[in-house]
C-alpha cells in the first residue's frame, strides 16, 4: 500500500504517522537511524483511540523525523511517490477514515492543505506527547487529519485530555465540535503572510474570505509584521531542541548501527553519518550552533524572550477578532528537489506555520488554508470551518 | 614561604527514594543484576516522557534546610549535552539557572576551633548508568541511569583536609539521619577544587580538580598531594601549574592530568521543556518542613537528656530508621532507656543472627511499644517478650495475639510456685546436695529446672528470691 511504512490492518480505518508509536509495529520517524527499533507500547493517542474500538490501519511515511515539507525526504520511500505527505493523501483517498500526526514543523498542515484534507494542530497540552517520537518538545503536538471539520472534532473528542506520563499535558476536560453558532464572528486576514504566497493560494485565501461572509462572518485585514520574527526564532528553538533529542540514536542500544567501527567514537560518527539524512544533519549543526557557549544568549536565550514577545503580540491581535486567517504554504503543490537545498526550502515554507507552534495557539488546516486561534479556542475554529464547508457543498 | 590552602567541593548523593527520579524503576538499592532496573524511559526509548518524582523535591529540600540554605520555591530543569554510551539519552538532566537551594552554612568544629562553611547551592540531577569493561568487550549497565541525585556544591571556604573531612562526616551523618541517604561508599562522590596561594594573599592560586572520589581516606590523600604538588611549583618552579581536571590514583597515591579546562567539552545547556517548572507553594513547604527531622544537635541532646548513652546516641542517628522508631514508641508511651535496649539490643540481635544489620530492621512502632509495654508492665516476662520479638521480626506475628496463644501472660500465685518448687527439688537431689557442699552453679540449676516446670511464665527475679528463702 503506497501510503503506509508498514501496514497493519485491513479492518484499520486510522492511520498513524510514523512519527507516532503503534506497540509492535517498526517505528522509525522515516529515518534509517531507527531500522528495526520496534517500541515496547503504543502513543497514549493510538491507546486511547483503540479503547474506543478503533483499528489502526498502519503507520504512514514521513520525511525523517517531521523536518520536511510534507515527507518527501523519507528514508523508507521515493520522494516523488511522497509529495502530498502519506496520512494526508490517504485520508483524501479514503484509504483512512481520520489519521494522527505529530505537527512540529508545519509538515502536518502543509501536507493537508495540498492534499485537500482538514487537519488540526490543537493547543499544546491538550493531546499528550507520550509515545511520540519527539523532535522539538517545546512546540510539537499531536494532531488530527479528517475529511472534514467534524470528522476532526470526533477523532479530537477521543484523544484529548490530561495524561500523567507527559508532564506538559494538561489537566483540563475538553469537548469539541465543529457546529456552534459563528455568525457574528470575526476573522482578520494576516497581510504579511497573505502576500508571501502565489496567485493560487491568494485567490484561495480570497474565496475563504467570501465563504466566511456567507456564514455571517466578518472579514478584514489586518498587519501582523512580525512573522518572520516568529518564524526564525522557532527554526532556532526547533533546531536545538531536535538536535538534543536526537542525540540519543548513536547506535548503541536500538535501531541502525554501521558496521567496521574500532572504537566508541567511530561508532557514533559512522552510525549517524549513515544514519541520519543532509536535511537531519544539518538541523543538528544549526542547532548545536545555536546552543553553543558563545552563541546561546544571542540565539536561544533571545528566542525564548522573542517567542513571549510573539505570543503577546498575537494576544493583542486576536482580542479583536475570533480567528486569524493566513495560508498553510505558498503554493498548492511542490516538485521534487535536492536535498541539499531543504533547509533553506523548509525554513522559508514555515513562515505560515511556525507561530503556532512557537505560542501553542491552535491552528486548523481547511479548504487549503490555515485557522489559527486563541488558546483552547479550537471549537470556534472547527465550526468557522464547518460552516465553510457546509456552505461549499 | 607559608601557603594556605583553597579548597571547594561538589559532593554528589545519590537520594533515598523508592523510585527513579523520572520513572517508576526501582531507586538505588533495588537493582541486584544488571540491567533488572531498567524501562523505555531510563534507556532513552523513544516515547518516553520525564515524569517528576515529588519525593526527590521533598528530600532535596529537606537536605537544604539542613544545610540553613534557601529553598527556592520555583526551581526548573535543564538538559546537559554530551555523549557516551552509559549516558542513553546522549543529555543529562539537571539544575543550572534555577536550583532547588542557595546560600547555606554549615558550621564545623575542627581541632583549629569553629569553621563556617558556606555552600552555594543544592541541585537535583539524575545519575548516569555504568560502563563494566570485561577483555575488549564494554558492556553497558542502566540500573543506576536516573537514579536522583543531589549536588551540594560549597564556596571555596576550607582552608585544610582535615576541614573537608570534618565536613563529609557531618553531611553523612545529617543525611543518614534525615533518611535522605545512605551515604555510603559509592552513593556519595565528590569532586575537589583545590588551589594554593601564600598565606595572606588575597588572589587565588591556579585551580585544579580531582574529580570523582568516594572516600574520605582518598580525598584526604589526594588533598595532601595536590597541595603539596602546587607548593612545590610555587616554591621551586618544579613545574607550570595550569587549570586543569585530574583524577587520584589510589594505588600510586599521586594526581593525574585528565583533559584541560580550556578544551573542556562545552555542554551545550538548556531547559528542558518536558519539565514544567516545580512551584513549591506554602502548603507543600510546610509540609516538607513538618517532616523535616530535627537538627542533629537538638535531637542528640533530647537523647542525652533521657539518659541514653553517647554510644547509643551516636547509633540512633547514624540510623535513619530506628530514630524514627525510637521516636514513635516514646510518643506511644514507651520509656526512652528501655526503648533504646529493646531496639539497639534485642533487635539486633535478632537481625544478627539472620545475617541482617540495624539499618535494615523494619518494625512497625505498634508492635514494638505493644512489645515493651507488655515486659515493663510485668504482664510477660523479658525472656517471653524476647520470644514474641523474635516471631514478630520473622513471622511479621501480632505481639499480643502470640503472647496470648503462648499462654506469655498466664498468671501464677505464689502457692503454685511453692508446689512447684518443692518438687524440683525433691527430684534433684544430686544438685540439692551440690549446693549444700558450696557449689555455687549447682543453684542455676535448679532455677532453670524450676523455670521449665513453669513454662517460662513468672517473674524470674520473683522465682529466683522465693528459691533462695527456701535454700536458706
Amino acid at each position: 500500500m503506497k501510503y503506509y511504512a508498514e501496514y497493519l490492518s485491513d479492518a484499520g480505518t486510522i492511520a498513524v504517522d510514523d512519527t507516532l508509536l503503534v506497540k509492535g509495529a517498526q517505528a522509525a520517524a522515516g529515518s534509517r537511524i531507527l531500522e528495526g527499533f520496534k517500541p515496547l507500547f503504543s502513543a497514549e493517542a493510538v491507546d486511547r483511540l483503540e479503547a474506543e474500538g478503533y483499528v489502526i490501519s498502519g503507520k504512514t511515511h514521513v520525511g525523517e523525523f517531521g523536518l520536511d515539507l510534507v515527507g518527501e525526504f523519507s528514508y523508507y520511500a521515493e520522494k516523488a511517490e511522497n509529495l502530498k505527505g502519506a496520512a494526508a493523501e490517504a485520508v483524501a483517498d479514503g484509504a483512512a477514515e481520520a489519521a494522527l500526526a505529530v505537527d512540529m514543523n508545519g509538515a502536518a498542515r502543509r501536507a493537508a492543505a495540498i492534499s485537500g484534507v482538514d487537519f488540526l494542530k490543537p493547543t499544546y497540552g491538550t493531546v499528550s506527547r507520550h509515545g511520540i517520537i519527539s523532535c522539538a518538545a517545546s512546540g510539537e503536538q499531536v494532531g488530527v487529519y479528517a475529511k472534514d471539520a467534524e470528522g476532526v472534532a470526533k477523532i479530537m473528542n477521543v484523544i484529548a485530555g490530561h495524561d500523567e506520563k507527559d508532564g506538559t499535558s494538561l489537566k483540563k476536560e475538553y469537548s469539541f465540535a465543529a457546529d456552534e453558532a459563528v455568525s457574528g464572528k470575526r476573522v482578520c486576514i494576516i497581510k504579511e503572510l497573505a502576500e508571501k504566497a502565489d496567485e493560487e493560494v491568494k485567490a484561495k485565501i480570497a474565496a475563504y474570505a467570501e465563504a466566511l461572509k456567507k456564514c455571517g462572518v466578518e472579514v478584514e485585514e489586518v498587519s501582523f509584521d512580525i512573522c518572520d520574527a516568529a518564524n526564525t526564532t522557532w527554526q532556532i528553538l526547533m533546531t536545538a531542541e531536535t538536535c538534543n533529542n536526537v542525540s540519543r540514536y548513536d547506535g548503541v542500544k536500538f535501531g541502525y548501527r554501521a558496521s567496521g567501527y574500532k572504537n566508541i567514537d567511530e561508532l557514533y560518527v559512522k552510525t549517524r553519518t549513515e544514519g541520519f539524512n543532509f536535511l537531519t544533519k544539518s538541523v543538528i549543526l544549526y542547532g548545536s550552533d545555536v546552543l553553543s557557549k558563545h552563541r546561546y544568549d544571542d540565539c536561544y536565550g533571545k528566542g525564548l524572550k522573542v517567542r513571549r514577545v510573539v505570543a503577546d503580540r498575537f494576544a493583542e491581535l486576536i482580542e479583536k477578532y475570533d480567528a486569524a486567517l493566513m495560508p498553510a504554504t505558498s503554493k498548492m503543490s511542490y516538485e521534487a528537489y535536492d536535498i541539499s537545498k531543504a533547509f533553506e526550502t523548509v525554513f522559508k515554507e514555515s513562515v505560515f506555520t511556525s507561530i503556532a507552534n512557537l505560542i501553542g495557539v491552535p491552528a486548523l488546516v481547511s479548504g487549503g488554508v490555515q485557522l489559527m486561534g486563541k488558546q483552547f479556542d479550537e471549537n470556534v475554529l472547527l465550526s468557522i470551518a464547518g460552516c465553510v464547508e457546509k456552505e461549499g457543498e | 614561604m607559608k601557603y594556605e590552602l583553597v579548597i571547594g567541593l561538589e559532593t554528589h548523593v545519590e537520594l533515598n527514594t523508592e523510585s527513579k527520579i523520572f520513572c517508576s524503576c526501582g531507586g538505588h538499592s533495588a537493582s541486584q543484576e544488571p540491567n533488572d532496573c531498567v524501562c523505555p524511559a531510563c534507556s532513552g526509548m523513544p516515547g518516553m516522557l520525564p515524569v517528576m518524582n515529588k519525593h526527590v523535591v521533598e528530600l532535596a529540600a529537606t537536605a537544604g534546610l539542613l544545610l540553613n540554605c534557601e529553598i527556592s520555591r520555583y526551581t526548573t530543569f535543564d538538559k546537559k549535552n554530551y555523549y557516551y554510551p552509559d549516558l542513553p539519552c546522549a543529555y543529562q538532566i539537571t539544575q543550572l539557572n534555577h536550583p532547588i537551594c542557595t546560600n547555606g552554612l554549615v558550621k564545623l568544629k575542627t581541632s583549629e576551633g569553629e569553621r563556617d562553611i558556606r555552600i552555594k547551592q543544592i541541585h537535583m540531577e539524575e545519575d548516569a548508568g555504568k560502563l563494566v569493561h570485561v577483555g575488549k568487550a564494554s558492556y553497558v549497565d542502566f540500573n543506576r541511569t536516573s537514579v536522583p541525585l543531589i549536588e551540594i556544591v560549597t564556596q571555596p571556604d576550607f582552608r585544610s583536609a582535615e576541614e573537608v573531612v570534618v565536613y563529609l562526616n557531618k553531611l553523612k551523618t545529617m543525611f543518614r539521619a534525615g533518611g535522605i541517604s545512605d551515604c555510603e561508599l559509592g552513593t556519595m562522590r565528590c569532586d575537589v577544587n583545590i588551589s594554593v596561594r601564600p598565606e595572606g594573599s588575597e588572589e587565588y592560586g591556579v585551580r585544579s580538580e580531582i574529580k570523582n572520589m568516594t572516600s574520605f581516606e582518598s580525598i584526604e590523600r589526594a588533598i595532601r598531594y595536590e597541595a603539596q604538588r602546587h607548593m612545590d611549583a610555587i616554591e621551586f618552579e618544579t613545574e607550570v601549574l595550569v587549570q586543569e581536571t585530574r583524577r587520584f590514583d589510589d594505588v600510586t597515591g599521586k594526581t593525574y592530568a585528565m583533559r584541560n579546562k580550556e578544551t573542556e567539552a562545552d555542554y551545550r545547556y538548556f531547559p528542558d521543556a518536558n519539565l514544567m517548572p516545580i512551584i513549591i507553594d506554602d502548603e507543600w513547604f510546610e509540609e516538607i518542613k513538618a517532616n523535616m527531622p530535627a537538627a542533629i544537635d537538638e535531637k542528640a541532646d533530647e537523647y542525652r537528656a533521657a539518659g541514653i548513652s553517647e554510644n547509643e546516641i551516636e547509633m540512633i542517628i547514624d540510623n535513619h530508621n530506628v530514630s524514627t522508631l525510637l521516636d514513635a514508641v516514646v510518643e506511644m508511651g514507651c520509656d526512652p532507656k528501655s526503648a533504646v535496649g529493646w531496639i539497639l539490643t534485642e533487635c539486633a540481635g535478632v537481625l544478627r543472627k539472620n545475617g541482617k544489620l540495624i539499618k535494615d530492621l523494619d518494625i512497625s512502632a505498634e508492635k514494638m511499644a505493644a512489645i515493651i509495654k507488655m515486659v515493663d508492665s510485668g504482664d510477660i516476662n523479658r525472656m517471653n517478650g524476647r520470644k514474641t520479638l523474635t516471631a514478630v521480626l520473622e513471622e511479621d506475628v501480632d505481639p499480643a495475639a502470640y503472647v496470648k496463644e503462648n499462654g506469655f501472660d498466664k498468671k501464677v500465685d505464689t502457692a503454685t510456685i511453692e508446689a512447684i518448687m518443692d518438687k524440683v527439688l525433691a527430684e534433684n537431689t544430686q544438685a540439692l546436695e551440690d549446693f549444700r557442699n558450696g557449689k555455687v552453679k549447682a543453684k542455676q540449676a535448679l532455677f532453670g529446672a524450676c523455670m521449665r516446670e513453669l513454662k517460662g511464665i513468672g517473674d524470674p527475679a520473683v522465682i529466683r528470691e522465693m528459691l533462695d528463702k527456701k535454700l536458706g
